[in-house]
């Protein structure tokens, strides 16, 4: 027989299966084979907060999406296009997802009548024509798995665990990645036991040959590698991009780095990534909690290093205090968010984007600070290079927002080369920058730069410069301690007056309004801009006028937000909270945004935003309600349509 | 999960190790900020700023590269009176600034300057993990048994039954014992010290400050306004020589009037107060003090003679004084090796990685 190999322009693929089951990491090789072919790429890892959920039911399972293109795409898909389910809660849970006609792999090992009784089917839906609308291709594939690695006398139970490569060969075949990275791969990680070693690489041949062999598929695809700006690239997460944006903030300025840190999900995986980064003059301290986290880097910043912290919302409400105190200090100091869905404990392995008050307001007293945030998993590593500048050259806190959907979600990079990016001046005070009432040489720990605001910074050990700060309100100049009423007006806002000119160093924000004639603009903050870019891309494939922009500071806005905001009829602003920034511009530019508001832990599809973008401009131009189709229409697009690659 | 051998330093270095020496003989005027002392007329804390600007000069090391870093309360005004660099930060959080400010600067002599409610209470997780950890820094916690600040609630080592403004019945708390809060937590360096004698404070301020790792000093101090008379049964020339055990390294443990009083073994594990005249050895019986001893149990009976109650009798000295890597010279070990190993890091090659591809 012959197989086929089609073109496909894109693919949305999602591999599910059990906590157990091995699915994070069949992703990310199926995502590292993926790059390395040269696809543009867009993952979304879901898992359940629960490290190992009871096996075989609908709270255990885990799954990975990957979105793969011969184009430029935003986002890891709305509905996968294949499926691949290691157990019938797998299927269960995510079949939902999943548009007719889509291919849907399942593995028929644990289709037993208990299995399928326990997560509420009354019979096997492999059998019983539910599934009739799938391409269904039901193997065995757990006895297939343990059948290929028999000749390394692993138990039947070690021996099925492969089956994830198994699975993995198998759609590495269907899909023609390359495999070689990924034998390199099982080879270093099992290096120190042969046995399952072998066994991995086994049954990822075995998939593999599978394939090529067995007479299931009578099409294989083939989906071209992208084209991109020219360079070289890497597949990275929105957490090792954070981690290394740091390194390269501290390095930039000079500055050795101390992170103190308290693990919480998602943002550990930055502690994990900066312990590891010793030699470059990374400290990392695993803190008794949040508040002595925040309060190490703190300290670390008051003897000149580069303090940060790393956390997510529950974290940052308890280091609240510290952060208050950095703002008196008026010391450096990164806080990074990965955002979580809330409240309280929440939903800590999904993702949101609900603290944005929390981090412009959430402190004592008149307390700002700048925000800056992320807009995609690569752009974390700009993003923590940039709250870097601005924490040290206007020594102040900076928060940093990412969420848990940039936090492990990944995409190719283009690496930058390090010495584009900007250098940082901490410009730290060595000499008495006044003279006393006495006439002698002192120095003045809140003198302050006229341009910037920016104090002036000795630290301990440089001689004749000693001097003591704290949270108690000061006396401007000198720092002493101060109760006089208009002293503290004039701190306060000079404070205030520092962050606001912030905006001059920032870019104006840019406005991709692709003729110049939309009455509308979607203007997003942080991980929304993939699923805003795309919905936006749709509306543009059926012909709607739609301009888009992006922000990526929160505090200050940049200068020119106001006159762009005023230059469109409407303004839509899609979050994953109840329209926080919308409130925010509400308030400073007396603007009636359009919010539109969603909070499910999930981030933002783009078919849904299309929907609601398509009728906004139709509203806005005028067009009845039961006139309008644009919504509908760029809603409904499939992929066959290149939607994402209108632009 | 593995372990590796953290290849330890060896040898009890000094706690000053690393701090840079001072050009010059110090004076204690040096040390005086210009900033007006404002703590009420009579606080012991008079005494410890005194005692502290005169010894400070002695440990011969460069003023700018001493840190004192405090939380909130009377005592936590401590650095403002100092010409150091300091930093007066939030409630209980001192312990953990300082392990930051520590652990980046091998060239400070740090300090943290506490009370009880901010050290025990508010900021209790931060003083065991600290004393835990083994930082090189120097706690000293003025306990003067009371919330002077918020003016006059009971605090966590208000004797039981303490009759304040938020207790008008008795507190029904339980005191900490902070000494043996310390031990427990696995402190390397333990004293007790007392505001009005400053021969004594200084003798261990010294010691706390040569010792490597966490020193913590609870210092009894005075609260004239709130809680005076606290430690009344050591000022007292007619009760302190019953009242103070004094701990010296080597001697056997006897005080009081002629020194009737001695401490001696007393069943398991624990330390008692006897009579010396009525020991079949007499002297011969006592405990010689051993603050190396490792064991901690000895030097948590020793704690025990302490009174939870109002103060009658209670050990001053140092209890315990041990060897112990202090964590930040581990951290910067670490990061020594790392690097000696793989070289200084190359930024360009770790944001590169090694899975990369090209597009011409």
């Amino acid at each position: 027989m012959t197989i086929e190999v089609k073109q496909l322009d894109r693919v949305v693929i999602r591999f599910a299966g059990d906590s157990g089951d091995g699915m994070q990491l069949t992703g990310d090789r199926f995502t590292a084979e993926t790059a390395s072919f040269g696809n543009d790429l867009s993952t979304l890892p879901n898992f359940p907060a629960e490290i190992r959920a009871p096996a075989g039911t609908l709270p255990g399972v885990s799954s990975f999406q990957l979105h793969f293109a011969d184009h430029d795409i935003l986002t890891p898909g709305d509905a996968p296009d294949v499926l691949i389910a290691m157990n019938p809660a797998a299927l269960k849970a995510n079949l939902k997802d999943v548009p007719r006609g889509a291919t849907v792999i399942v593995d028929t090992a644990d289709f037993t009548a208990r299995n399928l009784k326990r997560i509420g089917y009354d019979e096997n839906p492999l059998e019983n024509g539910e599934l009739e609308a799938y391409h269904v291709v039901a193997l065995n594939l757990t006895g297939m798995t343990v059948e290929s690695v028999k000749e390394f006398g692993l138990s039947r139970k070690d021996a099925s665990r492969a089956k994830n490569m198994y699975a993995l060969g198998l759609v590495s075949w269907l899909f023609q990645r390359p495999v070689e990275s990924t034998i390199k791969f099982l080879e270093t990680k099992f290096a120190s036991k042969p046995d399952i070693r072998d066994a991995n690489i086994a049954a990822f041949r075995a998939g593999y040959n599978f394939g090529e062999t067995a007479e299931e598929f009578s099409v294989r695809y083939e989906v071209k590698p992208a084209v991109m700006p020219t360079g070289t690239y890497r597949n990275i997460s929105g957490n090792l991009a954070l981690a290394y944006g740091l390194v390269a903030g501290a390095q930039r300025a000079g500055l050795a780095m101390v992170l103190g840190a308290y693990p919480i999900t998602p943002a550990s995986d930055v502690l994990h990534e900066l312990s590891k980064l010793k030699r470059f003059n990374v400290t990392t301290i695993q803190a008794e909690d949040e508040i002595a986290g925040v309060g190490a880097a703190l300290g670390a910043s008051f003897g000149g290093a580069l303090g940060v912290t790393t956390s997510s919302g529950p974290g940052i409400s308890l280091k609240s205090e510290t952060i208050g105190l950095g703002v008196m200090l008026e010391l450096p100091l990164v806080v990074c968010d990965i955002q979580r869905a809330g409240p309280s404990t929440g939903m800590p392995t999904k993702t949101e984007q609900a603290d944005l008050l929390q981090v412009m307001f959430g402190r004592n007293g008149e307390a700002p600070l700048p925000v800056v945030a992320a807009q995609s998993p690569a752009d974390c590593f700009a993003i923590a290079v940039e709250a870097t500048r601005i924490a040290v050259t206007y020594r102040t806190p900076v928060i940093v927002l990412s969420d848990g959907y940039l936090a492990n979600g990944s995409e190719p990079w283009q690496i930058p080369s390090v010495d584009s990016l900007p250098t940082i001046d901490p410009n730290f005070t060595v000499e008495p920058n006044a003279t006393g009432a006495d006439g002698k040489p002192t120095y003045l720990p809140y003198l302050r730069d006229p341009e910037t605001l920016a104090r002036a910074w000795a630290i301990p050990g440089t001689a004749g410069l000693d001097h003591r700060i704290g949270g108690l309100e000061k006396e401007d100049k000198t720092g002493n301690i101060s109760y006089d009423p208009a002293n503290h007006d004039l701190m306060i806002r000079t404070r205030q007056a520092k962050i606001d000119g912030i905006a001059r160093t920032i870019p104006p924000l840019h406005v991709d309004d692709p003729d110049g004639t939309a009455k509308v603009l979607v203007l997003g903050w942080g991980s929304t801009y993939g699923p805003i870019g795309a919905g936006v891309r749709r509306v543009r494939t059926v012909g709607g006028k739609i301009a888009q922009a992006h922000l990526r500071h929160l505090n200050p806005f940049p200068s020119n937000l106001g006159d762009v905001l005023r230059s469109y009829d409407k303004v839509l602003v899609p979050e994953m909270n109840l329209g926080q920034l919308a409130m925010l511009l509400r308030a400073k530019y007396l603007i009636d945004v359009v919010s539109y508001a969603q909070v499910s832990g999930m981030p933002l599809g783009a078919a849904e935003l299309a929907g609601v973008i398509g009728n906004l401009v139709e509203e806005t131009e005028g067009i009845d309600d039961d006139a309008r189709h644009l919504g509908t229409a760029a809603a409904k697009l499939t992929h066959w349509d290149h939607l994402e690659g209108a632009r | 999960m593995s372990t590796v051998d953290l290849g330890l330093p060896g040898g009890l270095q000094n706690g000053l190790h690393g701090v840079p020496a001072a050009d010059a003989p110090q004076t204690r005027k040096e040390y005086v900020s210009d900033q007006e002392v404002r703590w009420c007329p009579g606080c012991g804390d008079y005494a410890v700023l005194a005692a502290f600007q005169g010894f400070l000069p002695e440990l011969g090391i460069k003023r700018e590269n001493v840190a004192m870093v405090s939380g909130i309360g009377c005592s936590s005004r401590f650095p403002y009176y100092l010409s150091t660099y300091g930093m007066h930060s939030i409630h209980g959080r001192a312990p953990a600034i300082a392990t930051g400010l520590a652990t980046a600067r091998p060239d400070l002599s740090v300090w943290v300057v506490t009370g009880d409610g901010d050290a025990l209470s508010i900021g209790g997780n931060h003083l065991i993990h600290t004393l835990r950890r083994n930082v090189n820094l120097k706690i000293l916690l003025f306990n003067n048994r009371i919330y002077g600040l918020t003016k006059g609630q009971y605090s966590p080592t208000s004797e039981p039954g303490k009759v304040t403004k938020s207790t008008p019945m008795g507190s029904v708390d339980t005191p900490f014992n902070p000494v043996s809060l310390a031990l427990g937590a696995e402190a390397t360096f333990v004293a007790r010290t007392v505001d009005s004698d400053r021969k004594h404070l200084t003798s261990v301020l010294r010691a706390a400050a040569e010792h490597r790792g966490t020193s913590f000093v609870e210092i009894y101090q005075n609260c004239p306004i709130f809680n005076d008379n606290a430690f009344d049964a050591f000022k007292n020339p007619e009760t302190r020589d019953d009242a103070i055990i004094p701990l010296v390294h080597g001697s056997p443990i006897r005080f009081g009037t002629d020194g009737h009083l001695g401490v001696v073994r007393d069943g398991f594990a624990s330390l008692a107060v006897r009579e010396v005249a009525d020991l079949p050895g007499g002297e011969s019986d006592l405990v010689v003090h051993d603050a190396h001893t490792e064991d901690p149990a000895y030097a948590f009976a020793l704690s025990r003679l302490t009174d939870a109650g109002v103060l009658h009798q209670a050990p001053i000295g140092i209890f315990r004084q041990v060897d112990r890597p202090a964590y930040d010279d581990l951290v910067r070990q670490q990061i020594t090796t790392a690097t000696q190993a793989q070289g200084p890091g190359d930024l360009q090659s770790l944001i590169t990685g090694t899975d990369t591809w090209t597009v011409n």
